[in-house]
């Protein structure tokens, strides 16, 4: 995972580099908190655009660091997710508390 | 022997969390002889994943033990069974609801069957306590061929309706 402060708007930028599974998350996590608890930002975005698979651990990856991040007052967005990973999002009902910004809305 | 279907396939592995990838991209690899979309092989993928991934935290509860998958080609449909020989589930209606989770202290979300549901055609649940589980899936793959024809048949209805 990469990761992406911007002091401006205080947005933490979090890349994820490789396949969402159950197997992969504990460490994704893991360095997903690192980064928010150093940075408190106001805002995260997940970039999905490195991420060619995600089965449902993603959804509770997802709903764990947003209530983290509620928890510090900030919101969360999702950018950059293929076809199949947007259907596993939608199918979750994640996405009334996690939108999906399309490119020209991100800064 | 001669199979009753078109190609057939076993695979029996350690209920090891780094299978999860291996286990969806072996089944895919196998199902990509059906020539499906890549949409179909991430749908396949997925119902996979999932089934797998519940065998290891549910099934085996994290402790090692051997999942088995058997997957069969037969026209246009593949089937996929995959099976434990874990604890089994208290009550297989209830785990089928949509985020119906034992284990959200693991920030689970409950979704695992529903998007097997969602995403194959069919979803079977066999589990006997103490014994295990066997989950069996089915997915027909459109014929590239059929898609188009169809989209011929609706073009020349619209054309007559016009």
């Amino acid at each position: 995972m990469n990761s992406r402060f911007e002091k401006k708007d205080n947005v933490l930028y979090l890349e994820i580099t490789e396949e969402i599974d159950h197997h992969t998350t504990e460490k994704v996590r893991r360095l997903m908190d690192n980064e928010i608890t150093r940075f408190m930002p106001r805002k995260i975005v997940f970039d999905f655009s490195k991420v060619s698979f995600m089965d449902s651990a993603g959804i509770g990856l997802l709903i764990g660091r947003y209530k983290l991040i509620k928890l510090l007052g900030g919101t969360a967005e999702i950018i950059n997710t293929n076809k199949s990973i947007a259907k596993v999002l939608e199918m979750s009902g994640i996405l009334k508390i996690i939108p999906i910004q399309n490119k020209e809305n991100v800064g | 022997m001669k199979s009753r279907y078109d190609n057939e396939m076993e695979l029996e592995f350690l209920s090891k969390s780094n299978n999860e990838a291996f286990a969806r991209i072996t089944v895919a690899a196998f199902a990509a002889q059906l020539d499906p979309t890549i949409e179909e092989l991430a749908d396949i993928k997925t119902a996979v994943s999932e089934a797998v991934t519940n065998c290891i935290i549910h099934g085996y509860e994290s402790t090692e033990g051997l999942i088995k998958i058997k997957a069969t080609l037969l026209k246009n449909e593949i089937e996929i069974e995959i099976s434990d020989n874990g604890k089994g589930i208290e009550n297989v209606e209830l785990a089928r609801k949509p985020l119906y989770t034992t284990k959200g202290d693991l920030e689970r979300s409950g979704m695992g069957f529903t998007i097997m549901e969602s995403f194959m055609d069919e979803v079977e649940i066999h589990s006997v306590l103490d014994i295990g589980t066997k989950v069996i899936m089915r997915k027909k793959i459109k014929k590239q061929e059929d898609v188009e024809e169809n989209a011929e048949k609706n073009e020349e209805k619209n054309a007559l309706i016009n």
